[in-house]
């Protein structure tokens, strides 16, 4: 196959580097910044409306910011990331040349026209319809309109992937089975696929709708297609993020797997088993039978749990067995107490991993039982549980491999380096704050999407229990923690992007440290050890509070509802 | 593309058969298949069903 693509050697990984692709990472990562950055500010902007003491915006702009904050992060800055995750997981991980950069880079124009056409609708104001926009509440065209182009453009960046895959395996840039981490990235990119489709098959009726060339749009019907896309992308994000804490294990201790056949099919789970998990947005929905509800949200869709399980347990296996395997055998957990705390990298990552565990999955799937979800469905729990996934989980993992990609692809040295030493604990702890808080909040009974929890001007007057005003101050005070470890990250990645010192052709970063052995993220294979009694604790003490949480809420369920 | 030889799977040094599973693990579009189809057919055709038959107000 002859064609100009321009390749460089990573002097720390010897990863050979498409040099478009590489280009294509950078703007995609750049872009995704921005947008977290204009995102997170909304956040921040929201949470202090929400603080009773401070109440800061009007009911109207509090509603456009919630609606700009959901499109801005959930959407916005997490697709740009996973394009660029996409892009290093095909290109680089298998030394391949990118299929159709020129396509790859059309993906992008979309992608960010529509994002801005989108913000800019928004900010008029008249388009505060949150990112669900349910019908019939009604954006201007081109709210809708914005999104759809920015499906289009990710559905060609998954498809420039796909054509990656291929492209490699043609010109046999690898041997045997594509690295475990490239595989998570094609796990996403096969949800991104059914998402999109599901996005496009409602959404375009309703930019006709909103037009006036289309006259009605059933509610319900809505709701069903519009989750098909708005629960499978936050599963995209699932895939992605386990990805990133294979490929963090692997870059900063060489891990590999514990099994990698036992990772796959994990992998394998998400695949057939998370989507349906849809059905949870719809539990108190009537007209679907329980057999629906109940066989998408738990039956089947446990199988899915059971693959973030193995994952949660195989990703820190994999790290004690390589820490063992270097000597740090002293106790359960000496591997654990020597990791790399700072290393802005790890220390992501591992948080991460304990806080989508503990926060995220174990609120998700007690929401998810169709009985006890009435006792929070459209409460704040429901935003608390997904900061625990999708901020805590997800967002902090993006931010972790950044530590790497900074040096690695944009070449740079990281500057701050005691700010950015301190970035993950900041981020992590002020977002496990307002995950826990609000879902506090909501499991006394607050809304979520409320502008007045004191409901000032209502006609039947509502007070919520003390607790719950206590709960949203925490809340404010976790949000300002958290605003500024984003922050943080944002100084430390758009100052060494853009000002940081060029490493040289050679030169292999000295911070965050990446050992010769981190080349092991591009292999396949399974560690040789299986010996992580410290793993298996940490296992026993998640199922323990798993059991115990799970238990605590039916019990408040029979007190709330009593049926003796 | 055509100066490579058909499918000869590096993995297996002794012409070993491929376990099933590890080929269907290493077929992404099968796997892309499914991820579309089994969410497509218990959550959305299943799902759009009992909408259709909920009866209409009069
Ligand atoms: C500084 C960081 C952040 C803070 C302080 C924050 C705070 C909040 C608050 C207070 C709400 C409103 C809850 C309600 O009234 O219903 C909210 C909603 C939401 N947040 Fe965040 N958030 C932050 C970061 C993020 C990130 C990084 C993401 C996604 C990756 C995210 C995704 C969402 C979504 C999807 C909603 C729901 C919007 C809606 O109901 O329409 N947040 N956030
Ligand atoms: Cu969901």
């Amino acid at each position: 196959m002859s064609n100009n693509t321009e390749f460089r050697t990573c002097p720390t990984t010897g990863l050979k580097v498409d040099l478009a692709a590489e280009k294509l990472i950078k703007v995609n990562a750049v872009a995704a910044v921005v947008f977290l950055a204009i995102g997170g500010l909304f956040g921040l902007l929201v949470a202090l409306t929400r603080w009773p003491e401070v109440h800061l915006l009007p009911a109207d702009f509090f509603y456009l910011a919630l609606t700009a904050h959901g499109l801005d992060v959930l959407l916005v800055w997490i697709i740009f990331f996973e394009m660029a995750v996409l892009y290093f997981a095909s290109a680089v991980l298998l030394g391949s040349r990118l299929a159709a950069p020129k396509f790859a880079w059309a993906g992008f124009v979309l992608m960010l026209v529509g994002a801005v056409i989108t913000n800019i609708v928004v900010l008029q104001g008249k388009s505060s319809v949150m990112f669900t926009s349910y019908v019939p509440l009604k954006a201007e065209p081109g709210f809708y309109l914005g999104i759809i182009l920015f499906a289009v453009g990710a559905l060609i960046g998954c498809f420039v992937f796909f054509a990656t895959l291929v492209v490699a395996r043609q010109e046999r840039t690898y041997q045997g089975s594509i690295p475990l981490v490239t595989f998570g990235a094609m796990t996403a990119a096969i949800i991104a696929v059914f998402t999109i489709a599901s996005g496009a098959i409602i959404l375009i009726p309703t930019l006709l709708w909103s037009l006036g060339y289309v006259a009605n749009i059933d509610p319900i019907l809505y709701k069903t297609i519009w989750w098909a896309m708005g629960h499978s992308s936050q599963q995209i994000n699932v895939a992605a993020h386990v990805s990133i804490w294979y490929a963090i294990a692997a870059m900063t201790f060489g891990a590999k797997p514990l099994s990698e056949k036992v990772s796959r099919m994990a992998f394998l789970m998400y695949i057939l088993f998370l989507q349906i998990a849809s059905a949870h947005h719809m539990l108190v929905e009537p007209g679907f039978s329980s057999e629906w509800k109940i066989f998408n949200t738990s039956y089947a869709m446990y199988l899915a749990v059971l693959g973030s399980m193995v994952h949660g347990m195989t990703v820190p296996g994999s790290i004690e067995a390589a820490q063992r395997s270097r000597g740090l055998n002293k106790g359960m957990f000496e591997w654990l107490r020597k990791a790399p705390w700072g290393n802005p990298a790890f220390a992501g990552m591992f948080m991460s991993l304990v806080f989508f565990g503990f926060i995220g999955g174990i609120s998700g799937v007690v929401m998810g039982t169709e009985q006890i979800n009435l006792i929070m469905h459209n409460t704040l729990y429901v935003p608390g549980h997904f900061h625990g996934t999708v901020v805590a989980g997800t967002t902090l993992a993006f931010m972790a491999i950044t530590y790497y990609l900074v040096p690695l692809i944009f070449r740079r040295e990281l500057m701050f380096m005691k700010l950015a030493k301190l970035q993950p604990y900041v981020f992590g702890i002020g977002v496990a704050g307002i995950s826990v808080f609000m879902m506090g909040a909501g499991t006394l009974g607050v809304s979520r999407r409320h502008w007045d929890m004191q409901f000032a001007d209502a006609v039947l007057p509502f007070d919520y229990p003390s607790a719950a005003f206590l709960m949203m101050g925490l809340n404010g005070m976790s949000a300002v923690l958290a605003a500024v470890g984003g922050i943080m990250f944002v100084v430390v990645v758009v100052g060494s992007v853009f000002f940081g010192r060029k490493l040289e052709k050679d030169e292999k970063p000295s911070y965050p440290e990446v050992p010769p052995q981190s080349a092991a993220v591009a292999q396949h294979g399974s560690a040789e050890s299986l010996k992580i009694p410290g793993t298996t604790m940490l296992v026993a003490i998640f199922f323990i509070a798993f059991v115990l949480y799970y238990f605590v809420n039916w019990k408040y369920l029979s007190e709330i509802w009593p049926l003796s | 593309m055509s100066d490579h030889n058909e499918e000869v799977d590096d993995n297996t040094p002794d012409n070993e058969p491929i376990p099933l599973m590890q080929r269907v693990l290493d077929n992404p579009f099968l796997l892309l298949f499914l991820g579309i189809a089994v969410p497509t057919v218990f959550y959305l055709i299943w799902g759009i069903i009992e909408i259709t038959q909920i009866p209409i107000a009069d």
